[in-house]
């Protein structure tokens, strides 16, 4: 078998038992939480009756281990089963609310993917002078603002003062694709500004990194212009470090924007979540977290595999 | 003076000001009625609703867990959404009056224990079906059934037994009470066909709007119901319900103009927002309240002169100032205002006295060990900044207050109702009877004061049943004051409703009964 494609079932198999151990650990973390479902949906209203006639439709005096297995039963047969607090269906919610946290995610990548490259290539080219200073000033401000400060400065400065876009960045099926890309404008440049500094300080330090070695400085007596060495002999070799950073920050655009997602009311799936575990609506936050830990694994196993690809040492092991 | 007249009718003739407000304000200034109204008359084209177009609403208070059965509405935006695809058998106006939905015609026998509705004749569900003395029976009953889980079990459970008569709905009730219409116009009992038993879910009702898409905790989504019994409701082709619980993101989007109106202002930022050209501050007083709760049957505050010390010991003004940021009103003690109807207004209001509070600290007899008052941020908004700013004015009285802060998460479980004192909230109720009825009786299942008090009892079942006002007025009063002085409750001030409307929007008024006019601001209001 290819070493590569060994790799990957490997990762993929460990990836499934880690789920295997997530879901049990989110369980266990609900089931520790004050009060239960019923307690949560009923708050300042609950009388002991109605507490009681909820649990018992709810099925929640069941034993915690029945529980939990029945549900890791229906989720092997691919059933999520139906929320706990308003009865829906959870795997038709969750497709609508990842749909959007990936329109979401993919719109910020495809802007701040290239561009924190394309900085940090020509932070790295011009380092110690003033277009390294600007780029690495300006970014470290963005990613030193909080996520609500800085999309309440969007949110002025572009629905207020500049009256472009809109300050609730709703999306709703049946939408057009233009129509959701204006939508979303305000979310996605806030992402753009927190993920941008990370990516790019990661490409300019590793550039700059393989910029010491030997063949750096053959190519310099050569006489290639100091852009086609960063190009062709030093970003290549520096792929794996980038590339690890920028898979860390796509898995945080897909799971960690639930700030985001208040402020400009976004229907994705972190308000869901958050909304779910408040209520104690555990299929509902179990799901969610598998979905969420499935994309972290996910996204690592193909972070790994880009970083072997595109090393020859990893790519022939001896 | 004039330069206040031009804006007045510059408003009105934004349909911002209602004919009702302008004739208000317009004669106190020393305008004569008969011209101002036709002042009115001549700029306000707005006060004719216009039909058409599309209404949105900014909402605070949704969630992706809420549903569209009404038996389960507890947060504003359910709240709303019932509100508008569901039609009771009656409102309530703004002045306390009834105003007749579903039922044409409401009687009772003389003891107030048999009422009889009469239903009126073509009232259509969004399914097309009519509605008929059966499906009011059949909705009742839904909500009294104990497994219903439904908020309104506590209005309806005093119904013994309801049954339909052709066109007549009538209900007999364990004992007599003359606010029954009152209880029946709560927005949990919207009329579904066969009383929604077939689909708690489905959201068919009688209202102005019927769901055309809902998305818990997103939008709701309503078109205008064709065949609407009532002309003079429901303007806008479309209205809309979008769930935004930010406030900041909440007011840009409503200055943005992306919704047309926007519920619970920031009361930090209501001034900034009564700036701007495009939106206006509307500010009702409502009777919503935040309180102090203390369990008269635990020591150390089974001692009334101990409760005594704390009610005096408390700064209302200051709280309402600071708190509310001047939108609202000081409370008395007892859980009623001038918004309910038959309040006395003669009782005298309590006020901060130190030196009182220091008396009857020192007869009280406590030994001076901390008194603790537990509060957490969701206990009410500036629950915390609160109870610290009573705890700053009981220490000034030598009282050893002091607070505790409890997390959010799990307040109402593990606090509220278990540990004798602590910062709560109470939303208000249609009418006395029912406030007090919910929390104050001996046996209220929400007994939060832990209040038994057998004369005060006796003068409420009195007063349920008293048809004569005078008389149940003198009862209402009599068990107010009991309260404030003897009861558990500690009610520093009532919450006015603040809310934001954009000027396109006409046919606002006020109503006490509940935020953005009682949840009905999107079918009562219309574009201009």
């Amino acid at each position: 078998m290819h070493p590569v494609l060994k790799l990957v079932v490997q990762r993929v198999a460990l990836g499934l038992l880690l789920l295997l151990a997530v879901s049990a650990v989110i369980f266990l973390g609900v089931e520790a939480l004050p009060g239960d479902t019923a307690q949560a949906i009923l708050g300042q209203s609950a009388t002991p009756v109605a507490l009681e006639n909820l649990r018992e439709k709810m099925g929640l005096n069941e034993p915690a281990l029945t529980r939990y297995f029945h549900w890791l039963g229906g989720v092997l047969t691919g059933d999520l089963g139906t929320s706990l607090t308003n009865g829906t269906d959870i795997a038709q919610a969750i497709g609508q609310r990842l749909g959007n946290t990936l329109f979401l995610a993919s719109c910020a990548a495809v802007i701040s993917v290239p561009l924190a490259l394309v900085l940090g290539i020509i932070a790295a080219r011009y380092a110690g002078r003033w277009p390294d200073k600007v780029i690495s000033g300006l970014t470290l401000a963005t990613i030193s603002l909080p996520e609500f400060v800085a999309a309440y400065f969007v949110i002025y400065l572009l629905t207020q003062v500049f009256p472009i876009f809109q300050p609730v960045a709703m999306v709703f099926p049946g939408m057009g694709f233009w129509s959701k890309l204006h939508a979303v404008a305000l979310p996605v440049i806030v992402l753009v500004l927190v993920v941008l500094a990370h990516m790019m300080r990661m490409t300019r330090a590793a550039i700059l990194n393989v910029m010491q070695s030997a063949y750096i400085e053959t190519a310099e007596l050569k006489g290639l212009r100091p852009i086609q060495i960063i190009w062709r002999h030093a970003f290549p070799n520096a792929i794996a470090p980038i590339v690890s950073v920028v898979v860390l920050n796509l898995a945080y655009l897909v799971v960690g924007v639930v700030v985001v997602e208040v402020v400009f009311g976004y229907n994705a799936l972190g308000q869901y979540l958050v909304d779910h575990v408040t209520k104690r609506d555990l299929p509902v936050v179990q799901a969610v977290g598998l979905v969420f830990a499935g994309v972290y694994i996910g996204l690592n196993i193909l972070a790994d595999v880009i970083a072997i690809v595109a090393n020859p040492r990893l790519r022939h092991p001896k | 003076m004039t330069d206040l007249l031009d804006t007045m009718l510059t408003r009105a003739r934004k349909g911002v000001m209602s004919r009702r407000e302008f004739m208000a304000r317009t004669t106190a200034m020393g305008v004569s009625a008969g011209i101002a109204s036709a002042l009115y008359g001549k700029v306000a084209r707005a006060d004719e609703p216009k039909k058409g177009g599309v209404i949105r609403g900014g909402i605070y208070g949704g969630e992706s867990t809420n549903s569209l059965d009404p038996a389960l509405a507890a947060s504003p935006v359910p709240v709303i959404t019932c509100s508008t695809w569901g039609e009771m058998l009656c409102d309530v106006t703004p002045d306390g009056g009834l105003d007749m939905r579903v039922a044409e015609e409401a009687s009772s026998s003389p003891d107030a224990k048999v009422w009889t509705f009469k239903i009126r004749q073509g009232v259509e569900f969004h399914n097309g079906k009519t509605v008929t003395a059966e499906d009011v029976v059949a909705t009742l009953k839904r909500h009294t059934d104990e497994k219903s889980q439904s908020g309104a079990l506590g209005i309806v459970q005093g119904i013994a037994e309801m049954k339909a008569e052709g066109d007549k709905v009538v209900l007999t009730l364990t004992s007599g009470n003359s606010d029954l219409p009152y209880l029946l116009a709560d927005y949990h009992l919207g009329i579904q066909p066969n009383g929604g038993f077939d689909n708690p879910t489905e959201g068919i009702g009688a209202g102005p709007y019927k769901v055309e898409t809902f998305e818990p905790g997103v939008r709701t989504v309503f078109t205008k119901h064709a065949n609407y019994f009532d002309s003079s409701v429901g303007h806008a082709d479309q209205v809309e319900i979008l769930v935004i619980n930010d406030n900041t993101a909440r007011t840009a989007a409503l200055q943005s103009g992306q919704v047309h109106m926007i519920n619970r202002v920031d009361p930090k930022i209501s001034e900034l927002l009564k700036g701007s050209p495009d939106v206006a501050v509307k500010q009702t007083a409502g009777r919503g309240h935040f309180v102090f709760i203390m369990h008269v049957d635990k020591a150390p505050f089974d001692n009334n002169d101990l409760r005594m010390a704390l009610k005096l010991g408390i700064n209302r003004q200051e709280m309402v100032d600071k708190i509310l940021g001047g939108l609202g009103s000081r409370g008395n003690d007892f859980p009623i205002n001038a918004a309910y109807p038959l309040f006395d207004d003669t009782i005298p209001q309590r006020e901060y006295d130190a030196a009182a509070a220091a008396d009857y600290y020192k007869k009280s007899g406590h030994d001076g060990s901390p008194i603790i008052l537990r509060a957490a941020p969701g206990a009410f908004p500036g629950a915390v900044d609160a109870a610290n700013l009573f705890a700053a004015s009981a220490n000034a009285a030598g009282i050893p207050l002091q607070v505790k802060l409890e997390p959010d998460d799990g307040y109402w479980t593990n606090v509220w109702n278990v540990e004798p004192f602590c910062a709560s909230y109470w939303g208000g109720r249609a009418v006395q009877d029912q406030m007090y009825t919910t929390a104050y009786l001996s046996t209220a299942d929400w007994n939060d004061t832990k209040f038994k008090n057998m004369a005060f009892d006796e003068l409420l079942i009195a007063a349920r049943a008293e048809l004569d006002l005078a008389k149940k007025k003198a009862d209402y009063s009599q068990m107010a004051q009991i309260l404030r002085d003897e009861g558990g409750l500690i009610l520093p001030m009532f919450n006015d409703f603040v809310e934001g409307v954009r000027n396109e929007i006409g046919g606002w008024y006020d109503d006490p009964n509940g935020e953005l006019i009682n949840g009905r601001a999107l079918s009562r209001c219309w574009l201009t």
